[in-house]
């Protein structure tokens, strides 16, 4: 029988070993996975590589987790919000590494892990400072830069559904990320707002089937 | 010199949306151009968090917290408007299948290179989100900015001094002070708002733009 529920958010993450790479899906406050952020707060593994859009604001999410100097190293696009002090704070300290990333190229990067690609060729970034160092190609006349897939040892995302298969749905634009984090890392942990039957999601909503997912946590309104 | 608002510089480049256009709008000033697009017009804006035809500001109380725009601003759905994820939207973008990216901009060089995602400040954290895959796929894209930096500097210039975004990008630049098409043979002022003359323009931009026919 398959059954990838988990009992809790601090039970689904304690194989995170220190140093671990780790996607966490969402886009700004969207989608994010709030209570399996702060159960690896609590777990408290250090030296992490926490590959996000964002870099959290205030107190919340990521933020915690930059607070608490759980992180090593940020792989995002988008590091600087209204309010996102602990980022800034630890940048300019220069206690934390930050590799930049176009967000469609960050997204690519991830798919191309999760479907078995070598890499792909993208006119994104082309002639700037983002293609310094990478191998370069004209195609049909125009430029292109080569990326590299990027996976991660935990992908930790955010459904708005999920059933004990990890077939997943989503509500609105909480979607995002969490799809192609799914597909790209070794072990993929999904907090759903509701646990639901095998057979309660419509098969046409599931937007990240079941195959990509390996826990299924219930989400304990812990924040 | 008569410098435009960023409400009018928004509403004025909103009348050079076509009717029936796919439009991307970056963060800062440039969301306002959504409020100015002239009624009758059918425009389907995308959001880089994955949604197509974003409507406006929820009233209060009725704010779902996973529909926010690349603002991070709640946002509503307009109908027929629909979701998908992040690789997906982007493929729109790079695919070329939205018309306008509207961008704002540090630099603008006159061969219309684009700047907008780093500065020389070391200590101030670069974000790119995503300037560079809109600059490269958007079929046109349309730089709205203020023409002088805070101290008065120069934006447009001869070559950027910070980093690109995008090298050859840039189809239209408005600013305060006038509307330049970047062309094969220059920066051509196509308008200079009122008040303002070509000399005052020149004397405010970092390189040689061409007068407006007459």
């Amino acid at each position: 029988m398959i059954d990838k529920r988990i009992a809790s958010m601090r039970e689904a993450l304690t194989d995170v070993a220190p140093g671990s790479a780790v996607m966490i899906g969402g886009f700004g406050s969207s989608g994010i996975p709030f209570e399996l952020i702060e159960a690896l707060r609590q777990h408290g593994a250090g030296d992490l590589t926490i590959i996000s859009n964002n870099a959290g604001v205030a107190e919340e999410g990521i933020a915690a987790l930059l607070r608490d100097r759980l992180v090593r190293k940020v792989v995002c696009s988008y590091p600087r919000s209204q309010g996102s002090i602990w980022f800034e704070r630890l940048f300019e300290e220069g206690a934390i590494e930050l590799e930049l990333i176009p967000q469609g190229t960050f997204a690519e990067r991830m798919r191309a892990a999760g479907a078995g690609l070598g890499g792909f060729f993208t006119p994104t970034g082309y002639g700037t400072k983002m293609a310094e160092g990478k191998e370069t190609r004209e195609i049909d006349g125009r430029g292109y830069v080569l990326e590299h897939p990027l996976s991660a040892d935990f992908a930790l995302v955010r459904a708005h559904k999920g059933d004990r298969w990890g077939n997943l749905a989503y509500n609105t634009a909480g979607r995002n990320f969490n799809p192609v984090m799914a597909m790209a890392a070794e072990v993929t942990v999904a907090e759903v707002e509701h646990l639901v039957e095998l057979g309660d999601l419509n098969p046409e909503s599931v937007a990240t089937p079941g195959v990509f997912v390996n826990r299924v946590v219930a989400q304990e309104g812990m924040n | 010199m008569q410098r435009l608002t960023p409400e009018q510089m928004a509403e004025r480049l909103a009348q050079d949306i076509p009717d029936g256009s796919y439009v991307n709008l970056g963060i800062g000033m440039p969301v306002m151009v959504a409020n100015f697009v002239p009624e009758g017009r059918d425009v389907i804006y995308h959001s880089e968090n994955g949604i197509l035809g974003v409507g406006p500001t929820p009233a209060p109380g009725t704010e779902d917290p996973d529909l926010i725009n690349a603002a991070k601003q709640y946002v509503t759905l307009i109908k027929g408007g629909c979701f998908f994820d992040t690789a997906e939207s982007f493929a729109m973008m790079r695919g070329g299948h939205l018309d306008i990216a509207v961008l704002g901009g540090f630099q603008v060089s006159a061969a219309g290179d684009l700047a907008n995602w780093a500065t020389d400040n070391e200590k101030y954290p670069p974000a790119v989100g995503g300037a560079m895959d809109l600059s490269v796929g958007a079929k046109a894209v349309y730089v709205l900015m203020r023409h002088t930096t805070k101290d008065g500097q120069p934006k447009i210039l001869d070559e950027c001094s910070y980093p690109l975004t995008g090298a050859g990008v840039v189809r239209r630049i408005y600013t305060d002070l006038a509307v330049i098409e970047v062309t094969d043979a220059g920066l051509q002022v196509v308008e200079l708002h009122d008040g303002n003359s070509f000399e005052d323009v020149q004397a405010a931009t970092g390189t040689r733009l061409l007068p407006p026919a007459a």
